[in-house]
């Protein structure tokens, strides 16, 4: 980063500006912000290339948190480092924010309407549904083998019937992954850590990803 | 208060992998806690926050903090647990992005996708009320039944997730 200061104050408010106006985009889920990004940041802008694409979408994808917000985080960084970083997730942020806020103000102004009431219960299994197709799309890209499919199931028993906090299953998984491919190689087997691709990953990033 | 709000969601957001679905069972928890809320109106928070766009998980805590400190408490909950994101972005990207197709990093991913697999369908089911099987009621398999409802729309029919939202509070309307 050779810039100075001033540019770098400069960019980090277009960073924001630009980042408002994607942000109600994850309308369609956190991946939804993918192609927009490609087509303002990429195309219009050339702050990031063709190829770099890809790196923002599996870092965005691996880091905790939304993938909109990483997203945006990744690319502020690379353009003006840590303010155009906080500049950029600023601004993913503060549509959704402020969205939140009015849908919270008109919902104390009608809670004791039973109406509302009962559309609210509606609305909690549709938001079931939307974690149940998040956690199935997740599988497809994490379970390939014998060892990630029991590695899925024992994580999900040990939170239904063991006092465990995700934090430890989390880094339960962690440990238990390194330690099965170094026993792989070890025994000589060929160690997959990825389920070799061969679909189109552009058609694989279209919503039911909603909450993301 | 405030202090409290930001202190808990930061903790919490370091480890909402896989896009924040993961913590909402642990935000329950610290929420009912907290005596921030009750288990009822923490439901009540999350279904709302599912009807905004971007992640359920901040709009949840962003929904909780103005419940509980007003707009300072919706700012403090919200930067909580967001800025564990902005960290670890910064720090992968300054130091650790370079080894990505690193063998050891590769192996971590390897064990960590299957469990994030296991922590999201836990959300759903710790959500949908389905692990308590002493307190199964009608709103139970009322639950069940929107959400089977709406898989089919979004499976077969490929519904967009904001019809298949807005179905379902008409439906809940309608049948309840």
């Amino acid at each position: 980063m050779k810039t100075n200061w001033r540019e770098r104050l400069y960019i980090s408010a277009q960073l924001f500006w630009m980042f408002v106006r994607i942000g109600p985009s994850t309308f369609g889920g956190g991946y939804a912000m993918m192609p927009v990004i490609e087509r303002e940041v990429v195309k219009k802008r050339k702050w990031i290339g063709e190829k770099d694409l890809a790196d923002v979408v599996s870092l965005a994808g691996s880091a905790p948190g939304g993938v909109g917000v990483n997203a945006a985080a990744f690319i502020g960084y690379r353009k003006a480092g840590i303010p155009g970083a906080a500049m950029a997730v600023i601004g993913v942020t503060l549509p959704t924010f402020i969205i939140v806020i009015v849908l919270s103000l008109f919902y104390l102004k009608f809670q004791d309407n039973p109406k509302l009431q009962a559309a609210l219960k509606g609305v909690h299994g549709a938001v079931v549904a939307l974690i149940v197709m998040a956690a199935y799309r997740m599988a497809k890209a994490a379970i390939f083998d014998k060892a990630t499919a029991a590695l899925s199931i024992l994580a999900l028993l040990s939170l239904l019937v063991l006092p465990v906090t995700p934090l430890i299953v989390v880094a339960a998984g962690i440990v238990i992954g390194i330690f099965l491919i170094r026993a792989k190689a070890r025994a000589g087997k060929k160690a997959d850590t990825e389920k070799p691709s061969s679909s189109h990953p552009g058609q694989e990033l279209m919503y039911p990803e909603y909450y993301i | 208060m405030i202090w409290d709000l930001f202190l808990t969601f930061f903790k919490i957001g370091f480890i909402s992998f896989g896009g924040g679905y993961t913590v909402i069972p642990m935000i329950q928890n610290k929420v009912v806690l907290h005596d921030w809320m009750t288990i009822a109106g923490f439901q009540k928070a999350v279904s709302l926050a599912g009807m905004a766009p971007g992640p359920i998980a901040t709009n949840a805590v962003t929904l909780i903090g103005y419940d509980t400190a007003g707009i300072l408490g919706a700012v403090a909950a919200c930067a909580g647990i967001v800025l564990p994101s902005l960290i670890v972005v910064i720090v992968l990207s300054a130091f650790f992005f370079p080894l990505q197709h690193n063998k050891t990093i590769k192996s971590v991913f390897y064990g960590l996708r299957p469990v994030i697999t296991g922590l999201i369908a836990y959300a759903a089911i710790h959500f949908g009320g389905f692990d308590k099987p002493g307190h199964y009621n009608t709103m139970t398999l009322f639950t069940l039944l929107i959400c089977a409802g709406c898989l089919w729309l979004l499976v077969k029919y490929k519904w967009h997730p904001l019809t298949v939202i807005a179905a379902a509070g008409v439906a809940g309307i309608v049948f309840l």
